[in-house]
């Protein structure tokens, strides 16, 4: 038994489960259940009290009979005392008492008011093995409003029927479960088929094994589907990640020919900006309202970043105007030293916690499930997309910015003052590395590595793209991460990463410009 | 050096006097400036040459001890604080009265997570500083960097990190956990009625040495205990790998129908996106837990732990390890990271590599003691059956193969970013270099044969 460096009532409630005969330890119990109540004597007069103690006998009769009772009689009012001893007793305990606890708690989440809960008791029921469990399910399934919980319940609830010895109940459940497409059904079904074509297998095997072979063909056909959505959803929340992170690149890329290395290190500013508003949340603001520092967060993380870009370019990149591989230098120096500055100061205590709204997903239909993080920047992309192409395309700015891109000694003649539009432009790929940085907490880690990962995956995206093009960017990064979730079932992920480069490599052999080039007399320039 | 002291403090006593005269010639002034400063500094420097004195007094002079750890670059976030904890212990030793009287210097280099520069640098502390012992490297990549400069200049390295074994050199001694005192009992936990009676394994790392390593000798333990193939899984993913959709719906899709988990050898900063992930897909501890034997305290402090609550890992020491000298130790490293002002300070936390960092410094100092030397054969010699109360318990140096007997604790991971001890095995494990599963007929030895033999 472990005795770590847990608080005392753990170790108390686990000497309890081991040696459940001594007097003073059963005090220890009742003090950890209901204030010292329950008498000292070993027959206890409420059989459900005697019951609670006997489980945690070493004896395996003993303990059966009293799951057993527990079960029968027990309801969802034992439930706190039950779940007191779960959540403080060792992992062996929880293995013993699991049953019965697994029973209880689950039968009384199925009425939860929480869609969550009841899907998962009704999940758990499988694994207690109880018959009772089946009428439990159904009963909740007739009640139950949404779907995929219904689903669920009536899908453990045949999941357990194929376990009964009735030759007729079993086939039955075999084809509900086909009708369900059940996966969690799969591997006992494919048991059934094995069975069934051993050369000493009954006829009633026999019979099991063909109904279950049509299951399984059903089952697999339907997640064959249910695998090619998943796979298009992965593929366009990769496409939506590279994009976020190629935007603002593509856009200094283009229009100052500024190889901008530190770009990563300005998306760890926005990581890290975001960070920083959670802990002011922490620090200033009730629990509550803890979610909110998400939001707030978006501002900050755009504004610290652009700010750092507009410092970046008055100190470093100004002077280097023209000189593409010292800008690409001079920016690797400083995403060295931004990166160091960020270990040394905020060490690795930088958990940023996701609000309530961005965890979990919605299973939209059996075997397709889409975590809401994904969701969400699958749709901030698009907001960024067409924030920019208004900016760019409907404003005045806009006008200068692609004024300048085109033909800079022109715009200036006409009075343009080329710098300052130089230096906003920065400001504002920097603003937008910021908000990819605080996207990404949702899926990644802030640490001072964070640009690190993604720069190269984004250098590849704006090339294929064709440089400075805000289209070409989107196409790229759209082939470039559907292509990657494509791949990647079949190679696994190394492979599935040198396939894309090999792959880029190539077409930019066979189109050196990329995918959307710039045409006409500005083509070389 | 005595017949100097009385200088010493009669040119005290001069400045004293000169300073006294006042209005003098701007000339003078610069002339008894000048004599002050170097009146202070010979002072400063015969100061000193006392304090050398006294330590060479006291039993000789310094022992010059290396520290090899990354202090920039990626591995920086691991590596610093085994850098940290060396020096708390060689603190620890000097105030105690050093190694035999002797106080230890230590020579702290950067090799900046940077796999060639860690041979150079274990060159440097070999050749130029002449260090008398190593402790460093965490990656397999960087140790079999520095190996053959150790080899050829028979220096000593104590190595703190689990590693998938394979490996049997003189110069170095093991102090973290081989695959058959990590991985291995992890598995067969796993397995076992206690730990779930676990089925199907989905074997999932970092495309590196370390995981593949492991990995393969998971996979021939879960063959010869007639685990069939179809039931284990095996995948790897780039250092850094951000993207965890496809394989968290694999994983999804293997453990349909319950009796999964994952054994995860995943390294570093990919970690967090693949919990995070794992969680979001809607999988949950109880669907396929996750058995991780890289994910330590250390690295938990920097992820949200609500993800990853009921998850569980394999290692040799917690913090959470209720034994008096660990309550000390791990108060005392606090109190060394915020008297240091160390990132952090305070909310600094102990892990398994941290505590084999931290006895390895004992056990070399106890050798050294044993063996009356700082020459590295002799030392070494010394090491074989050494025992030492650590932190986590008492351990014991093997007496040939150059690792540590260490018992094996498997943790869950609560919301406080620290592990609940759920299974200990039963006394010290003997540490297995090579394994019986995939070199059964390899052994590792100093004493009756050199290094790894042919078992008959």
């Amino acid at each position: 038994m472990s005795v770590a460096g847990i608080p005392m009532r753990i170790i108390l409630l686990s000497l309890v489960v081991f040696l459940p005969f001594g007097s003073d330890l059963r005090s220890a119990l009742a003090a950890g259940e209901e204030g010292q109540t329950t008498s000292s004597s070993p027959q206890s007069a409420n059989p459900i009290d005697q019951a609670l103690l006997d489980i945690k006998s070493e004896d395996a009769a003993v303990r059966s009979a009293a799951a057993a009772l527990l079960i029968e009689k027990g309801d969802a009012s034992l439930l706190p005392k039950l779940d007191e001893i779960r959540a403080d007793a060792d992992r062996a305990t929880r293995q013993a008492i699991k049953p019965v606890i697994d029973l209880l708690k689950n039968h009384a989440n199925l009425t939860s008011e929480q869609a969550d809960t009841r899907r998962s008791a009704a999940a758990d029921l499988v694994g207690t093995g109880r018959p009772e469990a089946i009428a439990w399910l159904e009963a909740s399934a007739a009640k139950e409003q949404v779907w995929w919980v219904k689903y669920t319940m009536e899908e453990s609830a045949q999941l357990m029927r194929l376990r009964s010895e009735d030759q007729t109940v079993r086939l039955l459940a075999i084809k509900k479960l086909g009708d369900l497409r059940s996966q969690n059904g799969l591997s006992a079904l494919k048991e059934f088929v094995e069975t069934g074509a051993q050369s000493e297998a009954t006829d009633e095997q026999r019979a099991l094994a063909t109904a279950a072979q049509t299951s399984v063909g059903e089952i697999d056909s339907w997640f064959w589907w249910a695998g090619a959505i998943e796979t298009f959803f992965r593929g366009i929340s990769l496409s939506s990640i590279l994009l976020m992170m190629s935007l603002g690149l593509a856009i200094v890329f283009g229009l100052m020919g500024v190889i901008n290395m530190a770009h990563g290190e300005l998306m760890m500013v926005g990581a890290y900006a975001t960070f920083i508003t959670q802990q002011a949340f922490i620090a200033w603001f009730s629990p509550e309202h803890f979610d909110w520092y998400f939001p707030v967060a978006l501002p900050v993380a755009f504004l610290s970043a652009a700010l750092f870009g507009l410092v970046l370019e008055a100190t470093v990149i100004r002077f280097l105007y023209g000189r593409l591989l010292e800008t690409l230098l001079a920016t690797w120096g400083v995403s060295l030293i931004l990166m160091q500055a960020a270990r040394v100061y905020f060490g690795d205590l930088t958990a940023v916690i996701a609000p309530q709204a961005l965890r979990g997903g919605a299973q939209v239909m059996v075997g397709v499930y889409l975590p809401y993080n994904r969701i969400f920047i699958i749709v901030l992309s698009i907001v960024c997309v067409l924030g920019i192409y208004f900016l760019l395309f409907r404003s005045n700015l806009g006008v200068r910015v692609r004024a300048v891109t085109q033909n800079r000694n022109m715009s200036a003649c006409l009075g343009i003052p080329t710098r300052k539009v130089d230096a906003y432009t920065f400001a504002f790929a920097s603003g937008l590395a910021g908000i990819a940085g605080w996207a990404l907490t949702m899926v990644g880690n802030v640490d001072p590595g964070l640009g690190q990962n993604y720069i190269v995956d984004a250098f590849m995206v704006v090339v294929t793209g064709g440089v400075g093009k805000l289209a070409g960017t989107i196409w790229a990064s759209l082939g470039i991460g559907g292509l990657n979730k494509l791949i990647e079932p079949i190679s696994g992920a190394v492979y599935g990463k040198v396939f894309i480069l090999v792959g880029v490599i190539l077409f930019l052999q066979w189109r050196p410009q990329g995918l959307f080039a710039a045409k006409g007399r500005n083509a070389d320039a | 050096m005595e017949t100097k002291l009385p200088q010493g403090s009669k040119q005290v006593s001069d400045v004293e006097v000169l300073t006294e005269e006042s209005g003098s010639s701007r000339r003078e002034f610069l002339g008894q400036s000048g004599r002050v400063a170097a009146g202070v500094g010979v002072a400063a420097l015969l100061g000193n040459l006392g304090n050398y004195a006294l330590s060479y007094a006291a039993g000789g002079p310094p022992i010059k001890i290396g520290i090899l750890h990354s202090l920039s670059g990626t591995m920086a976030i691991s590596e610093v604080s085994l850098r940290d904890v060396v020096l708390m212990a060689v603190e620890e030793i000097n105030k105690a009265g050093g190694v035999m009287g002797r106080q230890i210097e230590a020579k702290v280099v950067d090799p900046a997570s940077n796999w060639d520069l860690f041979a150079e640098k274990a060159k440097q502390l070999l050749l130029e500083d002449k260090v008398s012992v190593v402790f460093g490297c965490w990656t397999s990549v960087s140790r079999k960097s520095v190996l053959p400069v150790f080899e050829k200049n028979n220096g000593l390295l104590f190595y703190p990190v689990q590693y998938e074994g394979e490996e049997c050199s003189k110069n170095v001694f093991y102090t973290g956990a081989a695959v058959n005192q990590q991985a291995a009992p992890a598995v067969e936990y796993l397995m076992s009625p206690e730990g779930g009676n676990y089925k199907k394994f989905y074997l999932l790392g970092t495309d590196y040495v370390y995981p593949r390593t492991t990995n393969k000798i998971l996979r021939a333990m879960l063959l010869a205990k007639k685990v069939p193939a179809a039931n284990i899984e095996e995948e790897y993913t780039p250092f850094h790998h951000q993207d965890y959709q496809t394989i968290c719906g694999k994983i999804k899709k293997f453990a349909a129908g319950g009796g999964a988990a994952v054994i995860s050898t995943i390294n570093g900063d990919s970690n967090v996106p693949f919990y995070k992930e794992f969680g979001n897909q809607g999988l949950r501890a109880e669907d396929a837990p996750i058995m991780a034997f890289s994910v330590a305290e250390d690295e938990l402090r920097g992820m949200d732990t609500s993800a990853l609550v009921g998850h569980l890992a394999a290692w040799n020491y917690y913090q959470s390890v209720d034994t008096p000298q660990n309550k000390k130790f791990v108060a005392n490293f606090k109190a060394y990271c915020k008297r240091n002002n160390l990132p952090d300070g305070e909310n600094r936390v102990t892990d398994d590599p941290i505590e084999a960092a931290y006895f390895g410094v004992y056990v070399w100092k106890q050798a050294v003691e044993k063996a009356g030397s700082i020459e590295v054969d002799a030392v070494r010699k010394a090491v074989y059956g050494q025992k030492f109360l650590a932190p986590g318990g008492q351990i014991m140096m093997d007496e040939a193969n150059q690792h540590t007997h260490k018992p094996v604790l498997i943790g869950e991971i609560m919301k406080n970013g620290q592990f609940k001890v759920i299974w200990r095995s039963k006394g010290l494990v003997k540490p297995e270099p090579w394994s019986e599963y995939t070199n059964p007929e390899k052994g590792c030895d100093w004493i009756n044969h050199q290094g790894t033999y042919q078992k008959k």
